[in-house]
């Protein structure tokens, strides 16, 4: 069938069989790898994207499904790798040492976005149970948590800071 | 001020936080075609057919493989008589002897009995379906016993299960003087290593060369074996390591399925890439642990342990790769931290129809390390004494080093009761103990359990193999790093960039550290045992002192000054006579100076074992109605030396206690009766997640190696020191019940059923 | 792992998706595909024709109708989880949706996906049972109810027939306020290896047996008047939980006594 999915902001069109996971569409026809598989069982969340803005697992959505919707991947979050264009949750993960072989990273990384953007100021725990569907096998989570917790803050003072301005 | 010692952010993460890495299945070649394997689905078993004819007729068959079509490899290498070696992996040949396909029989589910080669990826798992394999079902081994009884035998020739024993024979005399004998059997269980990506190559075979993408912790390890396995000169085969999504051991080299898709390039002449499914990689890449541990431990009523004795029982799977490595290194380690007169082990190592058993983080020492530290609790717990009151009292004095361990080893450098003294103030030991009495005398349901651990370890256990690194200074003033080391998550690339800042003054931003390509770096070992910092980093530390040397003679003729007026100023990275600011030349007008060999140095780095150290304390709270134990703190020492970049070295903390808590709470791979296994996916086997645990809490200890960067390795530490920690922590909770032991993951039920049985004696 | 081969279908309205349902052998309806994807992954389901209903909005609402709430079908878990009007009135629906899975799945998976899954070992069908609800289908000769108590029949087996479509569930407003549910779980992330809701003196139990299941001993020795504590030793009276790898039948058993007994004083704080 044909599929059509707005990808980090482009329209990406191709003809595709009809089981073809959203995952292997991102990677092979949009040609963006980042977005890793890391199971078969909706487990380890190294699939993670965003659909329509919320945190999917995108192995175990169909590309059909996401037809005619709105996915963003980690390459959409910042317009490249200089380290002052990165998105906040970037910079904190860089920062704080929150990834090591950077697999589950992309996955991770859209988690939390999906997190913030549900919950700006999160606590330790509901920062722990809502990575509960990631995993890493790198970091024991201790920076993950300490990205998310350092991004939830810093997007908190410049939301004040706009705020005064 | 030197940058070494100093929190830098690694080099490493923008290109993997915004465009991911570059893993294997990330590549594409031209004209690719995918592999899908055809798996055993039976534990035991003899193959009577294969017929493939229906898979070659599915839609995008490219070719389907059996063992049949191994025509063009060698045999294994014959049986040379001298047995298994048990101080490095088996090899291959003689009569426990792997092969690649599986011929006649296989011996555990997932064995690789067939490769379907097909255009798309999503053709091969239709087409595997359609391979038809007749099986005729053997009883299963499953598990020590069935395995010691021999009835089943896994390998008819060898007429045993036994594939190796080794040790020291047990001496009863020594414990005839204790006043207090203790003796348990205990289990650490078999676990898987799930690195995040599993197990993956690449191949393609052009113009007489084989080139091979494969997830390594080794690219020069994993040219050794294909130049062995396919027959083909070193020098016809490029082996790359790309991003490698962690390893943890269980990458040394490559497996035999990774080997396959390399020989099928070949074999077929077609580009072909494999990356397995989590299924297949919680089946096929191999396992760690899986030791059945007999302790006996002896002493006076006051808490001084005299003798101690460890007995192994090594499940190590279907083949021995590495069953005789592992409890050797567990026998090594027996002793562990405490100054003990008399202490041995033994090991036997046994066949079972289940995955081989290899490197999993620690190797051997987490199992040496879990053993003597509950031997340690149980014997406290016999005597009624504190657990920490009992190790401090025995662990090897200060000033004792360098130690002769009675199991083997010389524990170089340590400060063991510093360290156990540091980690319970940290803890709040006193103050949590307190608390504990409280509630117990409350009779709470949830119940507060304190574990205590320390534990030393070996890391570069083959430091004598060393490291190689290449330093070159290009006459723009950068300077490339390509080192043998492997990283797969630690850094390296940021380490050995700080390393070169730090001895030259060329900023880390003017240096590229290049791994894991034997076309660029055909003499490596790569990374494994935690040895990366004391060997691949001293190796890049002594190239770059080297290139100092000789740009000294460069920039002395350049300056007409002569050399021992020279000094190196690493703050701006340039060179000056001494007192003259003004005479400076830049490492770009030095290097430009050098000859046609250019400004650079090799350096194969060769050591001594290293023994790093340390402490834990767990605290965790068991419910005591459901049996559900959490870990609530953590808080460690751990000392490796002189620490090169605390970020990274707390990483390494971090990632190795959660696996160690996995193993003490959660994780097992686990099978049933007939060898079919319970585990097969990330839903039934639990690895562990950020909502199982609390943040850690880390304590600095830095007790310099005899190296010249003072380092010892820290990337296996926290799961050798965390996995006892946690355990004696939930034994401790429930212990007032009249728990004694719980064997691992100590599971509610597990937990539950303990205290039961407790009550029923009590 | 990848699905075996079918046809994919999209429909627009409820009455494409019956009709499509009605022209084809071994369809499925796809909702959120949380419960049914990964079995085709790992091949143990192979439809032939999966229709997709992820798209229709007219499924997807919660609503206040006085004496009852309304809940559309395909209203995701997360939706159910951060509804003020199910706060308000339901809360141990909203708590419960806020334990399935992790954010991704709730994100996806659906309140009528999960039930027509019958899944024993789901938290939404015990939820359902304790709340006394009531399922409404639709299906080609028209639209039925189907109370909760009747709809699971067994292992992964609902009162649904083929082709027809669960569209609602309507959740009268609890009599008696209190409420606990009860999640017991290795990790976080796992599937509960027992569970209990509980709202006023309705108490059901997940995965105590092949559907989930009212504990029907402990409700009548609450209404003829035992203390929390003593109807909660009934739990496991008359059930035949199973033996598995994550738990014994008698950890099981002891696991329900003590979750009901947890659950049920705490919904009394509740009152």
């Amino acid at each position: 069938m044909k599929v059509t999915v707005t990808v980090n902001g482009s329209q990406v069109e191709a003809e595709v069989p009809d089981r073809t996971l959203l995952v292997h569409f991102l990677r092979e026809q949009a040609s963006l790898t980042a977005t890793n598989v890391g199971c078969d069982t909706s487990s380890c969340g190294a699939c993670t994207v965003l659909l329509d803005g919320q945190s999917v697992k995108s192995c175990t959505l169909l590309a059909a499904q996401a037809d005619g919707r709105a996915v963003q991947t980690v390459e959409g979050l910042a317009s490249g790798d200089d380290p002052d264009a990165m998105h906040p949750v970037q910079r904190a993960f860089r920062a704080e040492h929150g990834l090591q072989c950077g697999f589950c990273t992309p996955g991770m990384v859209m988690a939390a976005v999906s997190l913030l953007a549900e919950n700006s100021s999160p606590t330790e725990e509901e920062v722990r149970s809502a990575l509960e569907g990631n995993l890493c096998r790198c970091t024991g989570y201790h920076n993950i948590v300490r990205a998310v917790l350092a991004a939830a803050s810093e997007n908190q003072a410049t939301a004040a800071s706009e705020r005064q301005a | 001020m030197s940058i070494l010692g100093t929190r830098v952010v690694r080099t490493e993460d923008p290109r993997l936080l915004t465009k991911g890495g570059t893993y294997v299945d990330d590549m594409r070649l031209p004209g690719m075609a995918r592999v899908t394997f055809v798996r055993s689905p039976v534990a035991h078993a003899m193959i009577t057919g294969i017929d493939t004819s229906a898979a070659l007729a599915a839609p995008g068959v490219v070719a389907a493989l059996t063992a049949a079509d191994l025509t063009d490899l060698g045999p294994p290498p014959p049986d040379d008589g001298s047995g298994p070696n048990e101080a490095a992996p088996l090899p291959l040949g003689g009569p426990w002897s792997e092969p690649l396909l599986a011929v006649d029989r296989v011996r555990y589910v997932g064995e690789p009995v067939a490769m379907v080669i097909t255009d798309e990826r999503y053709q091969g798992e239709d087409a595997a379906e359609l391979v038809s394999v007749d099986y005729e079902a053997l009883p299963a081994v499953v598990g020590y016993d069935a395995a010691l009884s021999g009835s089943t035998l896994l390998f008819p020739a060898a007429e045993t299960n036994v594939a190796i024993s080794g040790g020291a024979p047990a001496d009863d005399s020594a414990f005839e003087g204790c006043e207090v004998v203790v003796e348990q059997t205990i289990e650490n269980q078999r676990l898987a290593p799930v690195p995040m990506e599993g197990r993956a190559a690449a191949a393609i075979w052009e113009d007489g060369k084989l080139t091979a993408w494969v997830s390594t912790q080794n690219a020069q390890i994993t040219r050794f074996i294909l130049s062995g396995v396919l027959g083909l000169d070193p020098g016809a085969i490029r082996v790359v390591a790309p991003d490698v999504g962690g390893g943890f051991g269980a990458k040394v080299g490559l497996d035999r399925d990774a080997i396959l898709v390399v020989w099928a390039a070949k074999h077929i002449g077609h580009a072909l890439s494999w990356t397995e499914t989590r299924s297949e990689n919680l089946l096929g890449m191999t396992h760690g642990r899986a030791q059945r541990q007999t302790i006996k431990i002896g002493g006076t009523r006051d808490g001084r342990i005299q003798a101690y004795r460890l007995d192994i029982v090594q499940d190590t799977g279907a083949y021995p790769r590495m069953g005789g490595f592992l409890p050797f290194l567990t026998r090594l380690m027996a002793a562990g931290p405490y100054d003990i007169p008399n202490a041995s082990a033994a090991s036997t190592t046994v066949v079972t129809n289940a995955t081989p058993i290899a490197a999993y983080r620690g190797a051997g020492r987490p199992e040496a390390t879990a053993a003597i530290e509950r031997a340690v609790d149980l014997f406290a717990a016999e005597i009624g004494k504190d657990p920490a009151d009992v190790r401090r009292m025995n662990l090897v004095p200060d000033g004792k080093f360098p130690y002769q361990s009675p199991c083997g080893p010389v524990y170089d450098s340590g400060a063991y009761t510093g360290a156990l003294d540091q980690v319970l103030a940290g803890a709040g030991y006193r103050e949590l103990r307190a608390e504990q009495a409280r509630r117990r005398e409350r009779g709470d349901v949830l119940q507060l359990g304190l574990g205590v651990s320390s534990y030393v370890e070996i890391t570069a256990a083959d430091a004598e193999g060393g490291e190689t690194a290449q330093l070159i200074v290009h006459d723009n003033g950068t300077a490339t790093v390509y080192t043998g080391s492997s990283a797969h998550g630690q850094g390296h690339h940021t380490a050995w960039a700080m390393l070169v800042e730090a001895e030259l003054g060329i900023e880390m931003a003017k240096v590229t550290v290049i791994h894991g390509d034997t076309d660029l770096i055909p003499l490596g070992t790569g990374t494994y045992g935690s040895r990366s910092l004391q060997l691949g980093g001293v190796a890049v530390h002594k190239a770059a002192v080297e290139v100092k040397e000789q740009a000294r003679l460069l920039a002395a003729d350049l300056l007409e000054a002569s050399e021992s007026d020279l000094e190196l100023d690493t703050g701006s990275g340039t060179w000056q006579v001494r007192g003259d600011p003004a005479s400076s030349k830049t490492w770009a007008e030095v290097a430009s100076h050098a000859g046609d060999g250019g400004l650079t140095a090799s350096v194969h780095h060769t050591a001594q074992p290293t023994f790093p150290f340390g402490s834990h304390v767990a605290v965790v709270e068991v419910d005591t109605e459901t049996g559900k134990a959490r870990l609530i703190r953590h808080v460690t020492v751990d000392d490796a030396g002189t620490v090169l970049n605390p970020i990274l070295f707390e990483g390494q903390r971090h990632g190795g206690i959660a696996q160690g808590v996995a193993q003490a709470l959660y994780e097992e791979v686990a099978y049933d009766a007939d060898g079919n296994p319970l585990t097969s996916t990330l839903v039934d086997y639990a690895a562990i997640t950020a909502a199982e645990l609390p943040s850690f809490e880390l304590l600095t200890s830095e007790t310099p190696a005899a190296n010249p960067l003072g380092a010892k390795g820290i990337g296996e530490a926290g799961t050798i020191g965390s996995t006892p920690a946690t355990q004696n922590a939930v034994i401790d909770a429930v212990s007032h019940l009249g728990v004694r032991h719980i064997d691992m993951p100590a599971t509610p039920e597990r937990v539950w059923a303990a205290i039961n049985a407790a009550r029923g004696t009590l | 792992m990848i699905p075996a081969t079918f046809t994919y279908q999209r429909a627009s309205s409820v009455d494409e998706a019956l009709d499509l349902a009605s022209r084809g052998e071994e369809t499925k309806f796809l909702a959120g595909g949380h419960s049914l994807l990964p079995l085709m992954k790992l091949r143990l389901a192979v439809p032939e024709t999966l229709i997709d209903i992820g798209r229709l909005r007219e499924l997807s609402y919660i609503r206040d109708d006085g004496s009852h709430l309304a809940v559309g079908a395909l209203t995701s878990h997360h939706d159910v989880a951060t509804s003020d009007v199910l706060a308000r009135e339901l809360p141990l629906l909203a708590h419960a949706a806020s334990q399935v899975g992790d954010p991704q799945v709730r994100h996806c998976g659906t309140i009528g996906g999960s039930l027509a899954h019958g899944d024993s070992a789901a938290d939404l069908p015990a939820v359902v049972l304790a709340l006394d609800a009531t399922l409404v289908v639709r299906g080609p000769s028209g639209s039925r109810e189907i109370a909760a108590g009747d709809f699971f029949r067994g292992l992964f087996e609902t009162a649904l027939e083929d082709g027809e479509l669960l569209t609602e569930i309507r959740i009268p407003k609890p009599a008696a306020p209190g409420w606990s549910f009860q999640k017991f779980t290795k990790r976080a992330i796992d599937w509960a290896i027992v569970g209990v809701a509980v709202q006023g003196g309705n108490v059901a139990l997940v995965n105590m047996g092949q559907t989930p299941l009212r504990a029907t001993a402990v409700e009548q020795a609450l209404a003829s008047g035992a203390a929390p504590g003593d109807a909660a030793a009934h739990a496991a009276d008359g059930l035949t939980p199973s033996s598995d790898f994550s738990a014994s039948r008698g950890y099981r058993e002891h696991l329900a006594r003590v979750l009901v007994g947890r659950a049920l004083t705490e919904s009394l704080t509740r009152a």
